[in-house]
């Protein structure tokens, strides 16, 4: 039989153009943060890829105080039409800048260069895009007539889409007249101060972005800082908790959004090949580090057999390795930590009972890699059900009747997503119905655009981010 | 080695393949009860896989591959003997300069020009195609197509690719288009016997799935996106509905049956995206002549100047690769 093997078709990470430090970005300049500095480390490899400062509680302090002077003498009274042109800036420099983006994110993150050059960048810039061009209708957004800015917002992002999370965050604020701080994540700092550089070079009045590294304690002073007027914060429901806690009664807007434990329910008259693929694209995609990951695959039980091998067989081709191979398709997990709490979430599942599968593709020597896994036999009581993994791991269930699946689905804490895969439009629309999710995606999976609201119900978190709907988080309301 | 197998319908195949065939009824029932294929979900799985990168050793080895796997065609009402001629010439040695380039799968002619193939190509493992059952359209009377193959397999030919009555088909006459590939397939005799689905009028990827596997359940050996007529000829999502068709029916059956993307296959880059669908969706043991053709003319050319510049590291340029 012949063989052919890919030979390798590594992105030149020369154009990352990395650099050996970065600093944070506080009232229009960059400047050197009093915190301990952080290194950011390439997952793929473990080197150290450069040196980043952080802020302190006082660095902190500055920034909202920057962003205070930004919104009330400049931003905050600004015509929207003025604000769009800015930040249509923001949006062609990403752009122009997005092969550079890309490897820098895949190198930071360890997501394969396909996915942070096809979906990350793209989207980021589309995020500007499509909120450049609200900033002079939102008159006309269904919010009654001119509506006002919150002020300053707080903003904390987390690691698995680095830059599409900070444009997420950043776009609708600045369209709405607000201005922001951001910090993000701990491990992936890298993209956003690059951001900051084009934010810089699209000469937005100083102060009305600032961007500020940090671990978890300079995103809680951040939140807790009395100036703020608004806090968003993506990232796990625990961190959620504790912040919607500390906001109680401070008068600050907040909206979450959370982790996930999604349903991806398949009938058995889906189109099952498609639906493979949905599978395979809704778990495996960013290597499962997606709240709204289809992490919880429930399949009728007449076609389970049949569709788990198809599964097996496709999971089987996934290409495994260093993020920068273009015909890469699983990467690197972020951290050490995420890598060990994934082991620790799998040994559970196998200690529960679950039937463990695991795809026999290679893994490289450094780095942190966790083979795509399938776990079968799964039953809602298991911690794999339950709890949000965040890695390339599936837990399969079965059902019998559209009534259990709907019950099976809707149990969980959680409430980001759902997928339905089935050939019957009046299905799609009863299950649709039924779904306590903040997005159903209806023979498709993990799919995301700038006009299409994301959101989640319960322990997912609240408020809506993208589309219309996503301006009210930012507009006094 | 992959070696084709076939099978004369009912024979050899699981019990409900087997009675899938038995009668008009059965056959529309297991044709209308197969999965149905997601248009968004296929077309974003195959633009997913194109981006594949495919370069130095594994691009090299994929030009040699794609050469050996080329049905070089000529299906023109302007044919003559001389054409088919140099067109053997260019399939027996297709890069004159570079002795070590394989030679084509096979020559694809009209039924009349079989003989002047099979006497051009004789002494070489190179098979002589002939297109039959009134190619292209379809529209004759079962006698004449069945008088076509005849006439093209007395000639010599080793390989005849049908056409499927798809007027039969869209209007659901499925147990006469089966019986039409069966009798067919018996015309063939020892031919290998491709069948043409015309995907580009079959329109929908439910239907070609389904013609798909009526194809396979009647004998055909491999089944064939298109004539070259019609446009859309072959495309990459419609190749991949056809792939996972031979892939399932291998894990069905155990039979290997082979496909062929045939019409708009110009260039290296395109030929490579096919190879990768093939690899991925398949699997690495369709990656044989014996199991992927491309019907193609230009494509060899395009093969062979891309080969020369993975060999010399600079591009020469069509005046270096001879026409035919």
């Amino acid at each position: 039989m012949t063989t052919w093997d890919y030979a390798p078709a590594p992105e030149s990470r020369d154009i990352a153009n990395l650099k050996p430090s970065y600093r944070m970005f506080v009232d229009g300049k960059f400047v050197e943060g009093t915190g301990e500095p952080l290194k950011s480390v390439n997952p793929a490899t473990e080197e150290v890829l450069a040196e980043v400062s952080t802020a302190s509680p006082s660095d902190v302090d500055t920034a909202v105080k920057a962003a205070r002077r930004a919104y009330d003498k400049v931003w905050g009274r600004m015509p929207g039409a003025e604000r769009a042109k800015y930040i249509f800036r923001i949006a062609r420099m990403i752009a122009e800048r997005g092969r550079e983006l890309a490897v820098l994110e895949s190198l930071d993150n360890g997501k394969p260069i396909k996915e942070s050059r096809d979906t990350d960048i793209p989207t980021a810039s589309a995020h500007f895009f499509y909120h450049a061009g609200w900033a002079d209708k939102l008159d006309y957004a269904g919010y009654g007539p001119s509506p006002r800015p919150l002020g300053v917002t707080g903003q904390v992002i987390p690691w698995n889409f680095p830059l599409l999370m900070a444009a997420w965050k950043i776009a609708p604020a600045l369209a709405c007249g607000n201005t922001v701080v951001l910090k993000p994540a701990e491990t992936t700092p890298l993209t956003a101060l690059v951001l900051a550089e084009i934010i810089q070079q699209a000469d937005l009045p100083p102060g009305v972005v600032n961007i500020i590294p940090g671990a978890g304690g300079i995103g809680a002073e951040l939140v807790n800082h009395p100036q703020v007027d608004k806090v968003a914060f993506t990232g796990s429901t625990e961190v959620g908790k504790l912040i919607q806690g500390s906001l109680a009664g401070t008068g600050k807007k907040l909206t979450l959004e959370l982790g996930g434990k999604a349903a991806n329910i398949v009938f058995d008259d889906a189109p099952l090949d498609q639906a493979v693929e949905g599978i395979v694209n809704g778990i495996f995609f960013n290597q499962g580090h997606v709240c709204c990951a289809g992490s919880r695959l429930l399949v009728q039980e007449s076609i389970a057999d049949e569709l788990l091998e198809k599964l097996r067989t496709r999971v089987s081709t996934l290409r495994v390795g260093d993020p920068l191979d273009k015909n890469t398709d699983v990467g690197a997990i972020n951290s050490s930590e995420q890598l060990a709490k994934i082991r620790e979430l799998t040994q559970a599942g196998e200690d529960e009972g679950a039937e463990r599968w695991t795809s026999p593709c290679s893994l490289p020597d450094k780095g942190f890699f966790f083979a795509p896994t399938v776990f079968s036999n799964v039953s809602q009581a298991m911690r794999i059900a339950r709890e949000e993994i965040f890695g390339p791991v599936l837990s399969v269930l079965t059902f019998r009747t559209p009534e259990e699946a709907v019950a099976k689905a809707n149990n969980t804490p959680y409430g980001l997503s759902a997928g339905i895969w089935t050939e019957k439009g009046s299905r799609i629309l009863y299950m649709a119905d039924r779904m306590r999710a903040g997005v159903v995606w209806a023979n498709t999976f993990n799919r995301f655009d700038p006009t299409a609201p994301f959101g989640g119900y319960q322990e997912s978190g609240f408020g809506r981010e993208g589309g219309r709907a996503g301006l009210e988080a930012y507009l006094d309301v | 080695m992959a070696t084709p197998t076939t099978a004369r319908s009912g024979e050899g195949l699981p019990p409900e393949l087997a009675d899938a065939t038995r009668d008009e009824t059965t056959l529309r029932r297991f044709l209308h009860g197969l999965p149905g294929v997601d248009q968004v979900g296929v077309e974003q799985r195959a633009a997913g896989l194109a981006t594949r990168s495919i370069k130095k050793a594994s691009k090299l080895q994929a030009i040699d591959m794609a050469i050996a796997m080329v049905d070089l065609t000529t299906l023109e009402g302007a044919d003559t003997p001389g054409k088919v001629r140099s067109l053997c010439a260019k399939a027996r040695r297709p890069d004159p300069e570079r002795p070590d380039v394989p030679q084509v799968a096979a020559v694809c002619v009209y039924p009349d020009l079989v003989a002047t193939a099979v006497e051009a190509l004789r002494g070489t493992p190179i098979g002589v195609a002939s297109v039959a059952t009134a190619f292209p359209s379809g529209r004759a009377a079962r006698e004449v197509k069945l008088a076509d193959v005849k006439q093209a397999v007395a000639a010599g030919a080793s390989e005849v690719d049908m056409v499927i009555d798809r007027g039969a088909f869209l209007s659901g006459r499925y147990g006469l288009l089966f019986d039409e590939i069966q009798a067919v397939k018996a015309a063939c005799g020892d031919a290998h016997l491709k069948v043409i689905l015309e995907t580009g009028e079959l329109v929908t990827y439910d239907n070609v799935r389904r013609a798909s596997w009526l194809a396979l359940l009647a004998g055909g050996d491999f089944i064939k996106t298109s004539t070259g007529k019609v446009s859309p000829a072959a495309t990459l999502p419609v190749t991949h509905v056809m792939l996972q068709a031979v892939h399932d029916w291998h894990k069905a059956t155990g039979q290997l049956r082979g496909v062929k993307p045939a019409g708009g296959i110009r260039d290296t880059k395109t030929a490579v995206r096919y190879l990768v669908a093939v690899n991925e969706v398949a699997g690495p043991r369709w990656l044989d002549p014996k199991l992927f053709r491309f019907g193609a003319s230009s494509l060899l050319n395009d093969l062979l100047m891309q080969r020369r510049t993975q060999l010399e590291g600079h591009y020469s340029g069509p005046d270096y690769v001879t026409v035919d």
